[in-house]
């Protein structure tokens, strides 16, 4: 282990205690005046403080003692955490977020942020009310005193050998002092040694010493842990009196100590009793000055450490003796952790990203191996069939097993939407409060982390334009405060996320007028309620009129649907004038397995995600009916419903296929509808490891990913929502489509 | 014989750093991630000297300390306070509860070797 890899470490544990941080300031804020909380709140911070001195992050190091200083008074109980105290703490949280953000990635923070930010803490801590905008007088020095050192022992080690004290000294001047050095019991019952402080005292230079055993009762008086000794040294070294002091620090107050310089003249000398023990008896090896004793760059003394540490043990130990002292390092350690690892365990993403690797070979090759026995077994009866079809239960067992290591509750991300929420609502004057539901939700974490993006763009939407303002929502009746409710839940092998406000909902008329502005629609469409609220998913379509700061960032909800289709998601959205909107994601639980159905369209196997399609049909030639110069419609249950031929669509052939050889899969797609597909026959449904087409080829329109079958064939999974889009003209890019494409 | 240190802090940063300073130094390191657990990791390691932090959760440093120095068998082992805190309110509460002595974070390499030397023989 490397500084880089602590460091990496550090930021780690940073956003988990930014989390903790965040959660416990919000139960706070929620009324919570459990004094564990403010602990667990202090600590975080206090921890980040502690790990940020560490590698010298002086910005982070400033702040956060600033925040912790203000937690403290919480802490101790001489400050109320009110709204007030803790709307400006959750602002601190998201300072101090952005700056490990910015320790770790570069960049920096505003000053004028944290600069507002610290005084306003320090407002607090200093028990004044909040600072209307000037600054109180008596700001403590913030940024100075964590960063560096203060109590330095100033402990300046020279270096030294047991042969020559002080081989320099010609060269310095020497000062001689006299110490008198008594120590209490209380120094022994501490774990001090006074021998031990007496051998770093030599380390100094040239020193004489005398025991005072005057105190000394007779051994049936003797108490064991009393103090009897005393000893009067006479030093001469380079070092000053503070540093002579400085070696007794931890003794300080346990002790009489009296340290002065030697008088001048000379003759006087104090009476001498040679020591009473040899103190170079105290070291292990005598013979080797203490390790590192050296002020040199850290990194290249430890180094130098490891090299002589190593050169000891192959000198000194045999390999055997070695290796059983390493054995037992780790068996400790071990037992160390094993001890404090509780339920979980810590494990690199990539061992675990390997082993769903392993795990999906293995699944293609389980699959394989039954073909191939399907095919030589005609009757079905053998034990290797029975075999195999335990093998192919168990497979699917450790798959799920193994997807369920990387499934992490939604939590972490909901709580940075939180962040969002105040930020978001500070800057556009609105109040509004953000409930979270099923936190505890698990999905994999590849969606995890690609959820937090768009989820992230629709609640700055919902702010800045689902939720009115406060005098709008006072005067439509309504709490000045608005909600936004995010929830999540599994449903039918996916995981649903809604986000709900409770603001005006989709004003429909200046959304079609906007549509038709922007050409989206001809003016005399005659659209659904539905359609016109989804409208606000197409491209180039954005009903702030001028561009906000929040949400008007170039990217509408167009990108955020594309996002979560790209994720294999759906999203639709359900709005009541008035009441509010609501949007609503179904994404699947984990991007590396889906369950698909295999088809055949023009002689090429495709797999159609099986979340998509709502039913199968055999098309009746009484069914089909032509529209227009090439589009068909198929009517189901006396609706119509347009038809699609896939093969075309994907530019496998020219020519439409005759519905009614083929099979119809409904489908529904985003944006509202059904759509049937045509493919010419179904050869099953299989569950299916993803393979991403782009990371080894390139984007292709129409299909999503790859896969591998059980006969080891690569068949390509259909992107439905893609072919159902060019099927509405909007074309899949001829120089892009697959037929060009190769 | 290396030495056994047994250090105990909440924070995985730190116990990291002072594993790679303290197995750099050619010590033998046993960890604890609070209080609580280094009263149970105490028994049956017998470090040679306690490295630990003040601000844990379940047990602090003060309450380990506290602890280690109400066992019979342990109580004379040196026990360092690595904190932040470098106000003399904190080193004192510390010392009462019967610190050998403290170390500064950020600590220097050096002197925790340096502060470790000082207190073991």
């Amino acid at each position: 282990m490397d500084m880089n890899e602590i460091k990496e470490i550090f930021f780690q544990e940073c956003e988990e205690q930014l989390a903790e941080l965040e959660s416990g300031l919000l139960k706070l804020n929620d009324g919570d005046r459990d004094p564990e909380t403010v602990n667990a709140v202090f600590r975080a911070v206090h921890s980040i403080k502690g790990g940020a001195g560490a590698f010298g992050l002086e910005e982070l190091v400033a702040f956060a003692h600033v925040f912790e200083t203000t937690l403290d008074c919480v802490r101790s109980n001489k400050l109320e955490p009110n709204q007030d105290v803790l709307k400006v703490m959750l602002k601190s949280a998201d300072v101090l977020a952005d700056l490990v953000t910015c320790s770790r990635d570069g960049g920096s923070v505003e000053e004028s942020r944290t600069r507002g930010l610290v005084k306003e803490l320090e407002a607090l801590a200093n028990g004044e009310a909040l600072p209307a905008a000037e600054a109180p007088k008596a700001a403590k020095p913030v940024a100075a005193a964590p960063a560096k050192p203060t109590d330095d022992s100033g402990f300046q080690p020279i270096p030294f050998t047991f042969d020559g004290f002080g081989e320099e000294e010609n060269v310095v001047e020497q000062f001689t002092y006299e110490v008198t050095f008594k120590p209490t019991r209380e120094l022994y019952s501490k774990g001090n040694e006074a021998a031990l402080l007496l051998r770093d005292l030599s380390r100094f230079g040239e020193m004489g010493i005398a025991c005072d055993m005057d105190q000394l009762p007779a051994l049936e008086n003797m108490d064991p842990e009393a103090s009897y000794f005393g000893w009067k040294i006479s030093i001469t070294t380079p070092k000053s009196e503070e540093e002579v002091r400085a070696v007794f620090e931890f003794a300080e107050w346990d002790c009489e100590l009296e340290v002065k310089p030697a008088e001048a003249s000379e003759g006087e000398e104090l009476p001498m009793i040679p020591v009473p023990f040899d103190l170079s008896a105290l070291d292990d090896e005598p013979a080797e000055p203490t390790p590192q004793t050296e002020t040199a760059a850290t990194e290249e003394a430890s180094a130098n450490v490891v090299k002589a540490v190593n050169a000891a043990v192959e000198k000194k130990e045999s390999a055997a003796a070695a290796a059983a002292a390493a054995a037992a390092a780790t068996q400790n350690n071990a037992a160390a952790a094993a001890s404090s690892a509780g339920q979980t365990i810590r494990v690199d993403l990539d061992r675990v990203d390997r082993l769903i690797n392993l795990v999906g070979e293995l699944v293609i090759n389980q699959a394989m191996l039954s073909q191939s026995v399907i095919e030589n077994d005609n009757n079905g009866v053998s034990s290797i069939n029975m075999g195999l079809e335990e093998l192919q239960q168990l497979t699917r067992e450790i798959q799920d097993s193994v997807m369920a290591i990387r499934a992490q509750p939604v939590k972490p991300v909901f709580q940075r939407m939180s962040r969002i929420v105040r930020e978001v609502a500070d800057m556009v004057g609105k109040q509004i409060r953000l409930v979270t539901e099923g936190e505890n939700t698990e999905v994999d974490k590849t969606v995890i982390d690609k959820i937090a993006e768009p989820l992230t763009h629709m609640i700055r939407n919902a702010v800045d334009h689902g939720i009115e303002s406060p005098e709008k929502r006072e005067a439509a009746g309504k709490d000045p405060e608005g909600t936004i409710k995010l929830s999540a839940k599994h449903r039918s092998g996916r995981i649903l996320i809604e986000l709900q406000d409770d603001g005006g909902g989709i004003n429909r008329e200046r959304v079609k007028q906007k549509a038709i502005d922007n050409d989206l629609i001809s003016p005399d469409a005659n659209l659904s309620d539905e359609e016109i609220d989804n409208l606000i998913f197409a491209p180039g379509f954005s009903t702030a009129d001028k561009i906000s700061d929040i949400s008007g960032r170039g990217v509408g909800m167009d990108v955020v649907k594309r996002s979560i289709q790209a994720l294999g998601g759906r999203i639709s959205i359900s709005s009541r004038p008035g009441l509010g909107s609501t949007f609503t994601m179904s994404l699947p639980l984990t991007l590396a397995v889906l369950d698909g159905m295999v088809v055949t369209v023009a002689g090429q196997t495709l797999v159609v995600p099986l979340t998509a399609i709502v039913e199968t049909l055999q098309p009746e030639a009484s069914a089909i009916h032509s529209f227009g110069a090439n589009q068909r419609l198929i009517s189901i249950r006396n609706s119509f419903c347009p038809l699609v031929d896939v093969g075309r669509i994907l530019n496998f052939r020219t020519n439409q296929a005759n519905p009614v050889d083929g099979v119809a899969l409904l489908v529904e797609s985003e944006g509202g509808g059904q759509r049937a597909l045509m493919v010419d026959a179904i050869q099953g449904q299989r569950q299916v490891v993803i393979k991403s087409l782009e990371a080894n080829y390139t984007h292709v329109p129409g299909i999503a990913a790859a896969t591998i079958l059980g006969d080891g064939r690569v068949a390509l999974i259909l992107d439905v929502d893609a072919v159902v889009g060019a099927s509405r003209g909007q074309s899949l890019k001829p120089e892009m489509s697959l037929a060009a494409a190769g | 014989m290396k030495k056994k240190v047994l250090t105990v802090d909440d924070s995985r940063t730190i116990r990291n750093m002072l594993l790679v300073t303290l197995n750099n130094a050619g010590f033998e390191t046993i960890q604890a991630e609070d209080g609580v657990e280094g009263l149970e990791v105490l028994e049956g390691c017998e470090p040679d000297v306690i490295v630990t932090d003040i601000n844990m959760p379940r047990l602090d440093g003060f309450g380990f300390i506290e602890g280690v120095r109400r066992n019979e068998k342990y109580r004379a082992i040196p026990i360092l306070v690595l904190t932040t805190e470098s106000d003399a309110e904190k080193k004192n509460r510390a010392r009462q509860a019967g610190a050998t002595g403290w170390i500064v974070k950020p600590f220097d390499p050096a002197k925790l070797i340096d502060a470790i030397e000082r207190v073991t023989a």
